[in-house]
């Protein structure tokens, strides 16, 4: 057998297995040894992301120690110096041949009909160590079957073989123990508390990691055999987090998605709006053809005339009102190849700077790209993270659970937020504070500023800043995690309060927590006024890129609030919506509203019928998740590939082609035929993803994906172990390492060396990259109004957008939306919870019951974003985007 | 969260929790002390208790149904536990299982419809010298045989043993009354300090 | 025979007031405490070791030998295993009803000389009346000042908990008490790396000891380690509590110096057991709890030495001793063990939880009338997936002994009553009197 390999610099013990020397590192475990070294050993319990029980007893083997060999679990003990393992030797195999025997005795023979046939470790261990056949002949242990234990997971107790994944997962990583193994002996079953269903955001994760049918998912049962699925590895478009998953689709359809072990990023796990929110790509409500509005209802209509009809009105507000009267929203739910094509048709074609991909939900795009960017490893590792977000487990799912796990490892959290949120319970410190006021107690936080952020208590602020002091001068080991804590507050205020941690301590880095899927892509490519591709301003990048993209806009364009104003106010006529939706998107409805009622066209780019959609005058389908190849770039500044499994429906097309089709209406051409054409471009023009290609990307070593620029991809962390797949989890996914996951529909490449990318290459750019300083003096919020409540917009997971709606393992958990409040504000109010209040702001009012959090500050009252209480309107119909602030006020109904 | 325990338990129950190091050890106890309360361990105890040990309701239900004595299902006001285990049975335990559930009219396991018994069959309950062994409510009773397995039922029944079978919940009639926390020797301080 | 040694944890029991605070001090209570305090700990520690006191819970491992294991710590626990539910074993409940103060004294040299300042009393939930007066004892002792802050003036802290058990055998496991003394699930914990020693309650070094155990430390504080090491012969030293039952004339408890004493003795003399109940025939008997292998007739001789049973192929275990009759049916007997170590496995590992309940199975159906010949080879071969080999000390397939304890009653049974067994399955009926009780509230 070949050397095994080990991590350069590690110290190395010798063992043999099965007469065969083997290397390993100390403290790993013998069965991760034994598996690099070509030995896989059978197992139930043991999952390479949980802490190992040894329950099972499948793993058994021989084991040299001071009584001669005996039976040792192999997934218990450690590796030691001059171990003899002798994992087949007859001993052992009667041993995994008795437990096999011993789980299949009560095990039901329903194989033929179990969502698990085919790709079962029960069935094929059986097979590979098994007895061959069962001498069983008692009647077999019955349950009642399958019994919905959350609303989207089913039991099957006949099933179950009591290895406790599921409620080690729910404990151990998850945080919340909805599930507990209950009763004993043979009689033990996983159980949720009587009459409280397990529900857990991360519940699908407990489905894929059970070796056997036990618990299935009302999704994907009865949906597809194992042996009909095609799959690739992809990245998850549901958030910014980029979790690696591997897309299964059966008579093209997807039907499944599974979480890949991705050691830097997902570690294995999912949430469920990302495993689940695949359904919306089969959704009835897809767009399928393009549509022009011909009098007052949309036509189906070929390509050619809905691009005509486009391309007319984009002329017509060329020749009105010039270049700036087009506005371009959205692009971040696009891919990269796709964000960069219409990038560069704005900028080089139509000649407008207007252009964001953030409807003003998120920070500044300068902040986002400019401030020293931080691996989720290198959160994970800090040693102190602050956090300028709302609730990361609504936001980023994966990212919460990365964090709370650091925290749980030692990592301190100092969390600054207006109301609790799931990671407050792991903080070391938590600064509530009054929104409006985050800038100030930032600069409060590092010591610049001597004023007292409202809301914020002393004691806690005291022992937040003797954390900080701890840290070295620089901040180095400082990672501060910064997003949108509130849709009601500016962005721009959280941006400044960044900056001031960074003015205190220069060697911080930051972790962006925006959550739609590619916003950070988006921006990278350009996406944002005053932005060109790879993160260099427009005046940097001017001379450099017009060589290749011909002239340029002469001066910054519009951000997506500025869009909207402009568009009010007569400025911009014409509007293209890629994919986003501004009457739902935007923190302000009420200007989202009022520039699509004023804009005299709007063109909309997108997967699905939206309320956007209904309001344009062309509509044109693009291919979603699943139908495109191409890459994405996650909150780290990771770019990893996305894979086409199935077609898009109808003659929908890849965005863009549609950017490119458009182009050659204005007698342009962008230059590309195929998406691996505009990889190649980005990596060589973008700066910041120089080298990025796709022969890059294609190397098994790049499989996590790289984060740009690449001279600044960290070195390792070191401490972490390697980490072997779960053959369990994700069946067949060794297989498609070595197949490659097909970028553009199959066009894998070969890899050639770019796997020995030399630190400091490419070399530097001549552009600088983009820098972060904020506008001086961003208003404060004033204070509250007198009897006034400060408003907090927070997201939840499940909130009332197309992906869960059109998702049907989704759609029935939007939560009803609420206004939450301080118990004393209810005193004062006279009401009792659940009552029914006005909630009313300068610009509109809603009616919604009442509801306590004893989290928040006093004269705070928080509303959950996109949850529509009536009339299509939400928090955001409360929402002043212009203020840094909103104030709302309560009255009994 | 509504509160289960009555005032004087939840006092208790804060105390029992004071008495650990990690509050979660005192999860058991306070299945008793519910039981003490109740007769039975209801989900709105287990809430309750979830929340005093710091833990969730589903792993206070998971470590509960572990263990015997604990009853996430009514019991009877009595439960009779008839030892069956090798020196019972050798002394003919099983024929004393039989005659009790025709005495009752329950099959082992279950509870008569008047609620007053629970018919158990217990394994080895540390009285084999005086086998077979009988506990009411785990206080040993000598009803070895027919005739006096009888005379307990209907004694028991008339309400005339209350001294000595009381209530359910082995805690009942236990107070530490010493060496609590807050005193000069708080097994807390001291495990801490 | 019966010697004269003198009785070292049951001295008090002939009082009707034993457990009282009172009784306890005119019987000569906590003068032990009073000596210990004056002795430097590693002193107690070095006489408990002299004594070579072997654990009176199951496993015999010498208490001193133990205390010198544990991994230096600024916290280390001390826990006095109270949960007795090896069937047929009643002496702790014995210790703890009737002499709480005698375990308080030795909790307390124990926690003194290990350097503990907090313990842990794990008593068997369903001791309803131990745990009262346990509970008394200790407000006693409290009030007496022989626990709490400075026992007795001197520098030496102690606070006792008492923790009421709540109906589960493997909690008498030493890792599972200390799972079920944080509140869990008596899952027993996988060693290494977790020996109580080293990892125990709440990751601290721990000591886990025995009430018997902890209740010879007074008198051997007293009387010093040679005293105690002067009873006996070889490892086996001092005395031991017997609990004797099933068929025989006098079942009951009986403290018997070790070694000394032969089961023919313990069984046989008038004094002890006085023979096989109604005049009967000896036909096997379990020398200690039913976790043991049995031995025959041949077999009594032995003396009640820890070394001696283990060269007969069984053990010395709790101390306690069941006698089986011609009356008794082996595989009656089997199966009732069986039954029992299948319903207490605490079900985390496959072989234990599966292979329990499968063996009860087949047992069950051949006292019934059903059983097969290959039933017979398939009963060793379950039991040799659980305990392979099948031959004692067994080797273990599972997290803790439980699992390969299972097959020491079957595999006993079938060996030294196969032909009782093939009568069984011949006749298709049990040849004694009676059929077991139909599975009580089985699932
Ligand atoms: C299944 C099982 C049950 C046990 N039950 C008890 C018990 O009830 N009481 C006890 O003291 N030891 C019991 N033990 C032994 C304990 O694990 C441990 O060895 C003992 O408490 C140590 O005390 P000692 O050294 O004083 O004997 C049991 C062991 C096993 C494997
Ligand atoms: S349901 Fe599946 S994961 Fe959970 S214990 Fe059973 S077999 Fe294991
Ligand atoms: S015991 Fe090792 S995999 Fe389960």
């Amino acid at each position: 057998m070949s050397a095994v390999r080990n991590r350069a610099g590690d110290a190395v013990v010798h063992l043999t297995i099965d007469g065969t020397a083997v290397e390993a590192t100390p403290g790993e475990l013998l069965i991760d040894a034994a598996e690099r070294a070509g030995v896989f050993l059978p197992r139930f319990c043991y999952h390479p992301r949980l802490d190992p029980v040894g329950m099972c007893r499948m793993c058994l083997v021989e084991v040299s120690g001071p009584r001669g060999f005996t039976l040792q679990p192999a997934c218990m003990l450690s590796v030691a110096e001059g171990l003899e393992v002798r994992t087949a030797s007859d001993k052992a195999r009667k041993a995994q041949q008795g437990v096999l025997e011993f789980l299949l005795i009560n095990h039901p023979l329903d194989c033929p009909v179990c969502d698990k046939g085919g790709e079962c470790p029960l069935q094929d261990q059986a097979f590979s160590h098994g007895p061959g056949e069962s001498r069983f002949t008692e009647e077999k242990r019955h349950w009642a079957k399958p019994i919905e234990i959350g609303p989207r997971v089913l039991l099957d107790r006949e099933r179950c073989i009591q290895c406790g994944r599921c409620t080690r997962f729910a404990a151990e990583v998850a945080g919340e123990a909805m599930i507990d193994l209950a009763f004993r002996s043979d009689g033990i079953e996983v159980a949720p508390f009587p009459g409280k269903p397990f529900d857990s955001y991360f519940s699908g994760n407990t489905i894929q990691i059970c070796p056997v049918g036990a618990l299935t998912s009302p999704a994907y049962r009865f949906k597809s055999r194992p042996w009909d699925l095609e799959q690739v590895e992809t990245t998850c478009t549901t958030c910014a987090v980029g979790c690696r998953v591997v897309a299964q689709s059966s008579a093209g359809r997807l039907v499944r998605y599974l979480g890949v072990d991705s050691d830097p990023v997902n570690q294995s796990w999912l949430c469920d709006k990302g495993r689940y929110g695949f359904e919306a790509v089969h959704s009835a409500h897809r767009l399928t053809t393009p549509t022009v509005e011909k009098g007052e209802v949309h036509q189906p209509v070929t390509w050619h005339e809905a691009l005509d009809a486009a391309a007319a009105a984009l002329r017509d507000a060329r020749e009105r009102g010039g270049p700036d009267a087009v506005g371009i929203l959205g692009g971040a739910r696009l891919s990269n190849e796709d964000a960069y094509a219409w990038a560069k048709l704005a900028k080089s074609v139509l000649g407008t700077d207007s252009v964001d991909a953030q409807l003003d939900d998120g920070l500044p795009a300068a902040a986002v790209l400019g401030l020293p960017h931080a691996t989720i490893d290198q959160a994970a590792a800090a040693s102190v993270v602050v956090t300028l977000t709302g609730d990361l487990r609504e936001e980023l799912p994966v990212l919460f659970l990365r964090l709370r796990r650091a925290a749980l490892d030692g990592v301190r959290i100092v969390e600054c937020s207006t109301a609790a949120t799931a990671l407050t319970p792991y903080a070391a410190h938590r600064l509530a504070y009054l929104p409006g006021e985050i800038a100030r107690l930032a600069g409060a936080l590092v010591g610049a500023t001597r004023a007292h952020p409202t809301g914020v208590d002393d004691e806690a602020l005291a022992a937040a800043r003797t954390l900080m002091h701890s840290l070295d001068g620089g901040g180095e080991g400082l990672v501060v995690v910064v997003g949108r804590p509130s849709l009601a507050e500016s962005g721009e205020t959280v941006a400044e309060a960044a900056h001031a941690i960074w003015r205190a301590y220069p060697n911080a880095r930051f972790l962006p927590a925006l959550r739609r899927a590619n916003v950070h892509g988006a921006l990278d490519m350009g996406l944002a006024p005053g932005l060109l591709p790879g993160r260099v301003t427009l005046e940097a990048g001017r001379d450099a890129l017009s060589a290749a993209w011909g002239e340029l806009p002469a001066k910054p364009g519009r951000d997506g609030r500025a869009i909207l104003q402009a568009t009010v106010d007569n400025e911009i006529s014409t509007l293209i919506l890629l994919g986003c939706d501004p009457l739902g998107d935007c923190p302000d409805r009420e200007l989202a509203r009022a520039a699509i009622e004023q804009a005299r066209f709007v063109i909309f780019v997108g997967t699905h019928h939206t309320g956007a959609s209904a309001l344009s005058q062309v509509v044109l389908p693009v291919a979603g998740d699943g139908e495109r190849g191409g890459t994405t770039t996650n909150c780290e500044g990771r770019v990893s590939r996305l894979a086409a499994k199935v077609l898009p429906p109808g003659i929908a097309w890849p965005a863009w082609t549609v950017a490119g089709e458009l182009a050659k209406r204005f007698g342009a051409s962008l230059g590309f035929e195929g998406v691996d054409q505009i990889s190649s471009e980005i990596a060589r023009l973008a700066p910041a993803y120089r080298g990025v290609d796709t022969a890059l990307l294609g190397h098994p070593e790049h499989r996590d994906g790289v984060v740009v620029p690449l001279a600044a991809v960290p070195v390792d962390i070191g401490g972490r172990r390697p980490r072997p797949i779960d053959p369990i989890a994700t069946p067949g996914i060794l297989s498609v390492e070595d197949q490659g996951s097909p970028l553009e529909l199959g066009a894998a490449q070969p890899a050639g060396a770019a796997g020995d990318v030399a630190p400091g290459w490419p070399p530097a750019t001549a552009v600088p990259l983009v820098t972060f300083s904020p506008p001086d003096g961003a208003a404060p919020a004033d204070e509250p109004a007198a009897g006034a409540y400060r408003l907090v917009v927070r997201r939840t997971l499940y909130e009332r957008g197309t992906l869960v709606a059109e998702s049907p393992s989704l759609a029935q958990l939007v939560p009803e939306p609420a206004v939450f409040v301080h118990p004393a504000a209810l005193k004062e109010l006279r009401v009792a919870p659940g009552s029914t209040v006005t909630v009313r702001s300068a610009r509109d009012s809603l009616q919604l019951p009442i509801a306590l959090d004893d989290s928040l500050p006093a004269g705070v009252a928080l509303l959950v974003a996109n949850l529509v209480p009536s009339e299509g309107r939400g928090a955001s119909a409360l929402v002043d985007a212009s203020r840094p602030a909103t104030d709302v006020w309560l009255e009994k109904v | 969260m509504t509160a289960h325990f009555s005032a004087e338990n939840r006092a208790r129950a804060e105390a029992l929790v004071a008495l650990y190091p990690q509050s979660r050890s005192a999860l058991v106890p306070l299945c008793h002390l519910a039981q003490a309360q109740d007769g039975w361990l209801c989900a709105e105890a287990m809430e309750e208790i979830a929340e005093l040990c710091g833990t969730t309701p589903a792993e206070v239900y998971g470590t509960a149904t572990f263990y015997d004595m604990l009853h996430t299902e009514r019991v009877g006001r009595h439960v009779i536990a008839i030892c069956t285990n090798i020196a019972c049975l050798l002394a003919g335990a099983y024929e004393l299982v039989e005659h009790a559930e025709r005495r009752l009219g329950v099959r082992c396991g279950q509870t008569t419809e008047d609620g007053e018994f629970t018919l158990e069959e217990a394994e080895c309950l540390a009285g084999c010298d005086a086998a077979p062994c009988v506990q009411v409510n785990h206080r040993f009773v000598a009803a070895g045989d027919a005739a006096s397995f009888d005379a307990l039922v209907d004694e028991l029944a008339k309400g005339r043993r209350r001294q000595e079978v009381p209530r359910h919940g082995v805690l009942c009639r236990i107070e530490r009354t010493v060496g609590l926390p807050g005193s000069e020797a708080s097994p807390r301080r001291q495990a801490r300090s | 025979m019966l010697t004269s040694a003198p009785r070292i944890v049951t001295s008090r029991l002939d009082h009707e007031d034993s457990y009282t605070l009172e009784r306890y001090l005119a019987t000569g209570g906590y003068k032990a405490l009073h000596k210990a305090l004056r002795m430097k700990p590693e002193a107690v520690a070095a006489e408990v070791n002299r004594a070579n006191l072997l654990g009176r819970g199951g496993a015999g491992f010498p208490a001193g030998r133990k205390w010198s294991m544990l991994r230096a710590a600024e916290t280390t626990y001390l826990v006095v295993n109270g949960d007795e539910s090896e069937p047929a074993t009643f002496k702790d409940h014995l210790l703890i009803e009737r002499d709480p103060h005698q375990i308080i004294e030795g909790a307390a040299i124990a926690a003194y000389a290990v350097g503990a300042r907090l313990a842990f009393i794990f008593c068997r939930g369903e001791f309803a009346l131990g745990l009262e007066r346990l509970t008394a004892a200790c407000n006693e002792a409290y009030e007496h000042g022989a626990l709490g802050g400075r026992i007795f003036g001197s520098t030496f802290s102690l606070d006792i908990v008492v923790h009421p058990g709540a109906g589960a055998y493997i909690c008498g496991e030493e890792t599972a008490l200390l799972e079920s003394l944080e509140g869990k699930r008596g899952f027993p914990r996988i060693k290494p790396p977790n020996f109580p020693a080293a990892i125990g309650l709440y990751g601290e070094p721990t000591v886990v000891n025995n009430v018997e155990t902890i209740s010879a430390l007074p008198w051997i504080i007293q009387n010093g380690g040679d005293a105690f090491a002067a009873l006996g012969a070889g490892t086996s030293t001092g005395t031991r509590l017997f609990a004797l039952s099933g068929r025989v004339a006098r079942p009951g408890w009986y403290e018997l110096e070790m070694s000394k004493t032969t089961f023919r003795d313990l069984i046989f003399d008038p004094a002890l057991g006085g023979g096989i109940a109604d005049g009967g025939e000896l036909k096997a008997f379990i020398p200690g709890g039913v976790s043991a292998p049995w031995l025959g007739p041949d077999s009594l001789e032995i003396g009640l030495d820890q070394e001696a049973v283990g060269r007969a192929g069984s053990m010395l275990g709790s101390g306690s001793v069941v006698v089986l009759d011609q009356t008794s049916c082996a595989v009656r007997a089997a199966w009732r063990i069986t039954r029992f170590f299948w319903r207490e496995s605490c079900g985390q590992c496959t072989p234990c939880r599966e292979g329990g309940h499968w063996l009860e199975k087949i047992l069950r159906r051949i006292e019934e009338g059903d059983g097969r010949f290959s039933d017979l080879d398939l009963l060793m071969d379950v039991c040799d997936n659980l305990a392979p080999g099948v031959s004692w000390p067994p080797e273990q397939t599972t997290i803790c002994v439980l699992g390969s304890s299972i097959p020491s009653s079957v595999a006993s049974a079938l060996r030294m009553f196969r032909e009782e067994f093939a009568t069984h399955i011949r006749t298709e009926e049990c040849p004694f009197a009676g059929a077991p009780h139909e599975m009580a509230g089985g699932r």
